[in-house]
């Protein structure tokens, strides 16, 4: 694992915040699986589960004009960016409020207001548009940052090498984040990727490459620090490799059957959520009182998105033939 | 004070694209080895740009289809006006995903709020020997997804024109230049004036019967044209100029007034888009039609090398003459 040493420490504030991110993504996903499961809502579901920590302490750092491109299993990267709640239940069930009127659904919410500008359902398709976002914030001279996330498998496709050397030789401001959760959908990593480290990829495309453990927020911070300094001052893109683990399988309602019960077991006995919550409540940087209440009050959020989501009309069919173009075109 | 100057295809396109870089800083024109460096593009097309506006909105790229048009969304989103060059039209297949999933697709699925107002040059046509990978006429492919605009030119004029459509369009459009009609010049002002897209063009009235094209075939039935001329039949010929959206009015006003239509195009004849406009025409005109619509394109096989075969391959004027005549015999 890399030393970000130089990187500051994140402060009791941010570290507050990266839990209050990571308790949104959490709370979200268990109301949004009960809902699946109690038949109110009818969708694919790539829970994110596990991996709450790497767009939580991402986050922090990013501001609503910085950009993210995601992907299916993104809903996490959306929450820790801080989309709205109630139009984002509204989209996944289908409804006008939703953030896209219900035309996109759970693999294609766009928000731009909060920087969630493309969710793709291909897989290593984020990063070359994340490309183009970099590019714009560069001939804008801003100092906005583009995040392209993306998951292992991903770092075998075409698209994340074209991105990667584009990147590096236009020095774009764009940070790669792979979130390697250990399994290509039902491929387990190694019979899928060539590298023991997808990190070690970085070096081939001249740009800095850093396998962080993606559920510890301190190492997550100071890493995802480093590249987005790197990015904002000019000096190119970084590859973070976030090393995680997705405790729901690939779609909700998979049997799990290409891994092993104990690995499972293990990797839910240190879920990044209570440990993380403990170590806050023993560094003193809040009480367990405090992170309660916080925990309901993001339930009550949570179940108003819900309610909103669930109460809102579905588009009317006029909608099949808007926004195809600009105009509206003739049938 | 624009004058009227005698120049070919490239020509054209390069004094549009100097026009509209002048016009709006927002223009971007990048793709493989098209800066002065690299020679200003395989054609020509953009000699000069780099020098004139500038190694920052003037791009030569990598060998990343991929990664070109990405970047070209991506600063699409951001509020750029991309003008990407995929080299030759085949190539376009190595970047479906990114033109057929993303460009086309993220207006609608994201309810409106994205736009995506990028421009794709690229280059193919039969009658140079390159073969089965370098020469194919694929606007069938792109105008059957819905949300990109499709535009096949014919001649000078309409290259610089419906470019210039392209670029200010807020949607994405591919333009395809066609080597059939590359060093055929013709009448282009100094100043260039965008031509509406979607919108046919009557090269030559006739009475008898209405022959439908668009890029190279125009030239061919132009030709031809003049020949039935010589055995006393009146052939009108309509230029579609716009594939997807193709213009039904101006179709249906012309094939209702001779009563007779065939569709000529370089692509394969077979699923080609001559059997969109030979259905519609059938739907919309059938009582008055006097003779079933002919369809004329390639045989169902890739482009061949051998000359003998590619001469074979390609719709020749003699081929269009005998079809026309053969229709407007019917009746």
């Amino acid at each position: 694992m890399a030393d970000h040493s130089n990187a500051p420490a994140p402060s009791t504030e941010t570290l507050v915040d990266i839990y209050r991110r990571m308790i949104r993504i959490e709370r979200n996903d268990d109301t949004i699986r009960t809902a699946i499961r109690r038949g109110k809502l009818v969708m694919p579901y790539y829970s994110a589960r596990g991996q709450e920590v790497i767009p939580s302490a991402i986050s922090t750092l990013l501001t609503d004009d910085d950009t993210i491109c995601t992907i299916y299993r993104g809903i996490h990267d959306m929450v820790a960016k801080g989309m709205p709640l109630r139009p984002l239940w509204a989209e996944i069930a289908g409804r006008v409020d939703g953030t896209c009127k219900g035309k996109g659904g759970p693999m294609h919410l766009t928000h731009p207001e909060t920087g969630v500008m493309v969710t793709t359902g291909i897989v290593g398709s984020s990063m070359p548009i994340a490309n183009g976002l970099a590019w714009a914030a560069q001939l804008d001279g801003s100092k906005r940052v583009s995040i392209a996330y993306f998951g292992d498998g991903a770092s075998n496709i075409g698209a994340f090498h074209e991105s990667l050397n584009l990147a590096s030789l236009w020095k774009l401001p764009v940070v790669f984040v792979c979130q390697n959760n250990g399994f290509a959908e039902h491929t387990r990593y190694e019979n899928g990727t060539s590298v023991d480290f997808i990190a070690k990829r970085a070096a081939g495309y001249g740009m800095p490459g850093y396998t962080v453990d993606g559920n510890d927020p301190w190492a997550m911070y100071a890493a995802a620090h480093e590249a987005i300094t790197r990015a904002r001052e000019g000096a190119g893109p970084t590859l973070l490799e976030c090393k995680t683990f997705r405790f729901l399988g690939h779609v909700l309602g998979d049997d799990d059957k290409y891994m092993t019960k104990e690995e499972k077991d293990a990797a839910v006995a240190v879920d990044p959520l209570p440990r993380f919550r403990a170590r806050l409540i023993a560094d003193g940087h809040a009480t367990e009182d405090q992170l309660t209440a916080m925990q309901a009050k993001i339930q009550a959020e949570v179940d108003d998105a819900m309610a909103f989501g669930l109460a809102s009309e579905f588009p009317s069919v006029e909608e099949l033939r808007r926004d195809v173009f600009e105009q509206e075109i003739a049938a | 004070m624009s004058e009227t100057v005698k120049q070919h295809a490239f020509q054209a396109i390069n004094s549009a694209l100097h026009q509209a870089m002048a016009d709006d800083p927002k223009v971007l024109v990048f793709g493989e080895d098209i800066a002065d460096r690299e020679g200003g593009g395989v054609t020509g097309a953009t000699i000069g740009l780099s020098t004139k506006f500038g190694d920052q909105r003037v791009k030569s790229t990598p060998i990343s289809e991929q990664a070109i048009i990405g970047a070209a969304i991506g600063a699409a989103l951001a509020g750029y006006k991309p003008v990407a060059e995929i080299m030759l039209m085949n190539f376009t297949t190595v970047c479906m995903d990114m033109i057929f999933n993303h460009a086309a697709k993220l207006r609608f699925m994201s309810g409106g709020q994205s736009t995506v107002p990028i421009t794709i040059r690229t280059l193919t046509g039969a009658g140079w020997q390159t073969a089965g990978q370098h020469a194919d006429h694929l606007e069938g492919w792109f105008a059957h997804a819905a949300g990109i605009k499709v535009v096949a030119p014919s001649n000078p004029a309409d290259y610089g024109g419906l470019l210039l459509s392209c670029i200010q369009d807020p949607d994405p459009c591919i333009i395809i230049e066609s080597a059939g009609t590359l060093f055929i010049p013709g009448d282009v002002d100094t100043v260039q004036t965008p031509i509406p897209l979607g919108v046919a063009n009557v090269v030559q009235e006739g009475t008898d019967v209405t022959i439908v094209s668009w890029s190279s075939m125009v030239v061919r039935s132009q030709m031809a044209v003049a020949a039935l001329a010589e055995k006393g039949i009146s052939a009108e010929l309509v230029d579609l100029r716009t594939v997807s959206p193709w213009d039904r009015e101006a179709v249906l006003a012309s094939v209702a007034k001779t009563g007779r239509c065939a569709v000529v195009h370089e692509a394969l004849r077979s699923f080609g888009p001559g059997a969109e406009i030979a259905a519609t025409i059938s739907e919309e005109l059938f009582g008055k039609l006097k003779a079933p619509v002919r369809r004329l394109g390639a045989p169902e096989c890739p482009v061949p090398f051998a000359k003998v075969l590619e001469d074979a391959f390609l719709v020749s004027v003699d081929q269009i003459v005998a079809a026309v005549e053969d229709v407007a015999a019917q009746g």
